[in-house]
């Protein structure tokens, strides 16, 4: 499949705006869109969960930032590079990012670029809820982080590139 | 045939048998259940799939504006929503006294929708059953899945990733979204394909089109490599129904229905999908949601049907592509002058329609219709519409009325699952009683029969994006009705569990 120039950065967020907090990686990705919507530098990509296809996002990416909901980490976010790793969440609806870097790997016959995970700290993630008060406020500490970390990401990275 | 395990015998009963039905409380679609009775013996008495998904769909709809529905119906499924956005405005278009779209309409709807029956082929053979294929039934569990694929047949993996997307990329360009798009309307299409989409969908177009042809030669390779396996595992005969073109020609699109029996015979053909009523009936059974359609024609007992690749490539008189014709003739003489009955065999029917639908595409793209044209047509309104489409799965119906407030007012669905309801229910049967017969219950042996069931690419499987890994329950009941095994699967993992409620009553 040809491959279109792609952007040096790719920021891809994913969650269910219909889910409570579950929805602060498409809503991290619809304020980011704005803030850099002049940047051709950066592409921001979202969807319900990550699935095996995605991994062909990754290609041709200088760096990558991965955005998503999470009950596990530390409040406001936490923010940890990643590695490929074969892990069991391809049976689910929501392949974890490692997952994908691994499946990159065998499809590509190589390293991925370098990925770096910010996971929100969310609390409820019940069906039809909205965002709760406590998570949006996460959502504001994250996005200072990711505004900051973009700025200083796309000053490093190139122009829009061809794959082929 | 294996109907007689639907429900055991009287003098099996009287020997020991519990007779159990279902309780669907709590299920949620996605979830499959299998239960199974044994005699003394240990020999399979009784066989049931059960499907406990709840469709509360068409209450939804009822009361809602007609020009919503086509939007709205595509929360059945995250898979085919295409389908039913189509098969929901063809059935409008018949409200709005249209019973043919303008030719760019036409055209960028088949367009749509032979992009999505593609990606969704190609999903479900690379995604879902190609662990299974290339690996064994019995392979490792931990491998059996589109990462082991990725890892151990990198080429075979990359191709179908790429086959999805490219199917994704034609959904997008004429849907607006890869994922519930609206481009579809009553009365027909609300916009071209650009002029950038259709040079980048064209660009990469032939390279998708031997990609096609590489996924029909995987197939039949399996085919060749184990052809006892391949012809006998969950097969049976039964009738086959499907749309089909007037002149006889495989049509995904829209057409006239058609019917043959199990030897092949024609039952009926050239029927209006309008009066899908006077032939189909639908029967409802206590132990499941999901309802048993037959052929009005032949009744309960006889005229139960499959659907899908297996019955169109096989209904049709030939499909009107070079390629895909080629394949379609060599698929018919693996037959040997017989219907090809082999619940596996639909693997390989839908490949080939993987390939029919790369040369539809490409024909398509070169048509200036998709490009510019009058994009919708009138007509005098109608009170009542149908609309019938060949869905991946095989033929989806959609039946509204609507007021004349324009609300509607009645809604009736058949989704491709619930066609075939019975053959899924007889493919497990016939896996279970050449696979099961008193032996203890193994991941391998659920996944046989989810092998069978999974054939079907039924959207309990599909609509949750279970990638390869169909939660499945299933229990083993001894002859005093006591359960003597309890398995679930979910998530990858095979628990035995006899102490969660297993749905079953006396």
């Amino acid at each position: 499949m040809s491959t279109p120039p792609v952007s040096s950065i790719l920021v891809f967020g994913w969650g269910n705006l219909s889910r409570g907090d579950d929805a602060l990686g498409p809503l991290c990705m619809d304020h980011l869109r704005a803030a850099f919507a002049d940047d051709s530098r950066v592409e921001f990509l979202d969807d319900y969960q990550l699935q095996v296809e995605h991994a062909l996002d990754l290609v041709g990416r200088e760096r990558v930032l991965f955005v998503d909901a999470s009950l596990n980490c530390s409040a406001p976010f936490e923010v940890t590079p990643l590695r490929a790793a074969q892990d069991a969440s391809f049976t689910t609806h929501a392949m974890s990012p490692q997952s994908l870097m691994q499946v990159f790997c065998d499809l590509q016959g190589g390293e991925p670029p370098p990925c770096t995970l910010l996971a929100i700290r969310g609390a409820r993630f019940g069906l039809g809820e909205p965002p709760s008060a406590q998570a949006l406020q996460h959502l504001d500490a994250a996005l200072l982080w990711a505004k900051t970390w973009l700025e200083q990401t796309a000053e490093q990275a190139d122009a829009p590139t061809c794959m082929n | 045939m294996n109907t007689s395990l639907e429900t055991a015998s009287p003098e099996a009963v009287a020997q020991g048998l519990r007779r159990v039905a279902i309780d669907p409380v709590s299920r949620v679609e996605g979830h499959g259940k299998v239960t199974i009775l044994l005699d003394a013996q240990n020999k399979v008495q009784q066989v049931r799939l059960h499907i406990v998904e709840f469709r509360g769909f068409e209450k939804f709809i009822e009361g809602r504006p007609y020009w919503e529905v086509p939007v709205m119906v595509q929360r059945l499924c995250g898979i085919c929503p295409v389908s039913h956005h189509l098969a929901a405005s063809k059935a409008f278009d018949r409200v709005l006294g249209v019973v043919q779209a303008t030719p760019s309409a036409d055209k960028i709807r088949r367009l749509m929708h032979y992009g999505q029956v593609m990606q969704s082929n190609a999903l479900h053979f690379f995604h879902l059953s190609s662990p299974d294929l290339l690996f064994g039934f019995d392979s490792e569990v931990n491998r059996r899945n589109i990462v082991g694929v990725a890892q151990a047949h990198p080429d075979i993996a990359k191709k179908g990733i790429l086959l999805r997307k490219f199917g994704q990329e034609v959904i997008r360009a004429t849907a607006g979204k890869r994922v519930h798009g609206t481009g579809s309307v009553p009365g027909g299409v609300n916009k071209h394909v650009s002029l950038e989409d259709r040079a980048m969908l064209l660009r990469d177009v032939d390279q998708m089109m031997a990609w096609a042809q590489d996924a029909v030669d995987i197939a039949k390779q399996l085919h060749g490599q184990n052809p006892a396996l391949y012809n006998s595992f969950g097969s049976f005969r039964s009738n086959m129904l499907s749309l089909v073109r007037a002149d006889g020609a495989l049509d995904l699109y829209d057409g006239v229905i058609r019917a043959r029996d199990a030897d092949g015979k024609i039952l009926f053909d050239g029927a209006s999908d309008q009066g899908y009523l006077d032939l189909i009936e639908e029967e409802v059974k206590p132990w499941t949601y999901m309802k048993f359609p037959f052929l009005k024609s032949l009744g309960r007992d006889l005229g139960w049907y499959r659907v899908g690749p297996l019955a169109r490539l096989q209904n049709c008189d030939f499909i009107p592509s070079p390629l895909a014709e080629a394949q379609r003739r060599e698929f018919i003489a693996w037959g040997q002058g017989e219907p090809i009955h082999a619940t596996l065999a639909y693997h390989w029917a839908r490949m080939i329609e993987v390939l029919h639908c790369m040369e539809v595409i490409k024909d398509l793209l070169d048509d200036p219709d998709i490009l510019s044209g009058d994009l919708m047509a009138t007509g005098k309104r109608q009170r009542s519409g149908v609309g019938v489409i060949e869905a991946p799965r095989g033929t989806l119906i959609h039946h509204y009325e609507v007021g004349d407030d324009d609300l509607v007012t009645m809604c009736n669905l058949i989704v491709s699952t619930t066609h075939n309801n019975q053959a899924m229910n007889e493919a497990v049967r016939s896996v279970a009683r050449e696979y099961l017969d008193g032996r203890e219950l193994t991941e391998g042996l659920l996944n046989h029969i989810e092998v069978a069931i999974r054939a079907y690419d039924p959207c309990l499987s599909c609509a949750t994006h279970a990638l390869g890994q169909m939660p499945l329950d299933v229990t083993l009941v001894g002859p005093e009705g006591e359960v003597i095994d309890r398995v679930v699967k979910s998530q990858g993992e095979l628990v035995h569990d006899l102490s969660g409620p297993t749905g079953l009553g006396v």
